[in-house]
């Protein structure tokens, strides 16, 4: 067992279980602070694998700002635990049911599948740096970018629209 | 740190983002609170980018990590205006149970 695998192991532990609790804690702000912590995990899994730059957007764009405007949202509706209904027994057994099947087709497809793999090897060329991330980012998929931002404010512009008070007609 | 996928194979991020994705799928099923549905969906968006950056490492391309630029972005406008329906929601109906949203039931 190498360093790296043991860090491997000890982040994929942190990720999945995270996720897990995420989904089964019956606070929805227990269930965001989990959700904080795999997406710290998903980032360390960036930095094992050399890609620095986007460790950092994804822990500013995620932990920051997606995770504040959930628990701002949370805390807006003040939810009480009374609220919190479950589904019924037979949904529950069915989500279960469904979730082993997809995970075990998805596996088993995906180890039968690996022989395909190759070797990975090293060409030792630079391509994840932000230099070369920007110019890539910049010349071959300048328009994509720019509707990327349309869609930012498109986003932003909708999201004011629709939590916006209405006023009362009386 | 430079022959990374060899110590840990491309094969062990391929299931790792497996099960994350399903975990999520799970979420989506299982609970009926609407953010916690949300909250799935980030997780299953978290599990495809997880898999474009090991895939991107894999290949020594680019171009994969520019895909999560994007599919980041789009998550960002998603999250914004999901959550300001799921307010519009709670303000109207009293509460985000995913089972009282039946206005669009055929």
């Amino acid at each position: 067992m190498s360093t790296i695998l043991i860090i491997f192991c000890f982040l994929a532990a942190i990720t999945l279980s995270t996720a897990f609790l995420t989904i089964f804690s019956r606070n929805p702000i227990h269930s965001a602070l989990y959700l904080v912590i795999c997406f710290f995990s998903i980032a360390g899994h960036y930095l094992l694998l050399n890609s620095q730059f986007l460790a950092f957007v994804h822990v500013i764009v995620y932990s920051g700002a997606i995770m504040i405007l959930f628990l701002f949202t949370i805390m807006l509706m003040n939810l009480n635990k009374e609220n919190e209904v479950h589904k019924p027994r037979i949904t529950r057994l069915g989500a279960i049911v469904s979730f082993c099947l997809i995970s075990l087709v998805l596996l088993a497809v995906f180890i039968n599948s690996k022989p395909i793999i190759g070797e990975y090897d090293i060409t030792g060329e630079d391509y994840q740096s932000i230099k070369i991330l920007g110019k890539v980012l910049l010349n071959e998929y300048m328009v994509p970018f720019e509707f990327a931002s349309i869609l930012l404010l498109v986003a932003m512009i909708g999201a004011v629209l629709l939590s916006k008070k209405e006023k009362t007609e009386k | 740190m430079n022959n990374i996928l060899n110590e840990i194979g491309i094969e062990n991020y391929i299931f790792l983002s497996v099960i994350l994705f399903c975990i999520g799928v799970f979420g989506v099923l299982y609970r009926r609170n609407a953010i916690i549905v949300f909250m799935s969906i980030e997780i299953m968006l978290n599990a495809v980018n997880l898999l474009f950056v090991a895939f991107s490492t894999y290949h020594q391309d680019a171009q994969g990590q520019v895909f999560v630029f994007f599919s980041m972005a789009v998550a960002a406008a998603e999250v914004a205006v999901g959550l300001a329906i799921l307010v519009a929601i709670f303000r109207n109906l009293g509460s985000i149970d995913i089972n009282n949203l039946k206005n669009l039931k055929g």
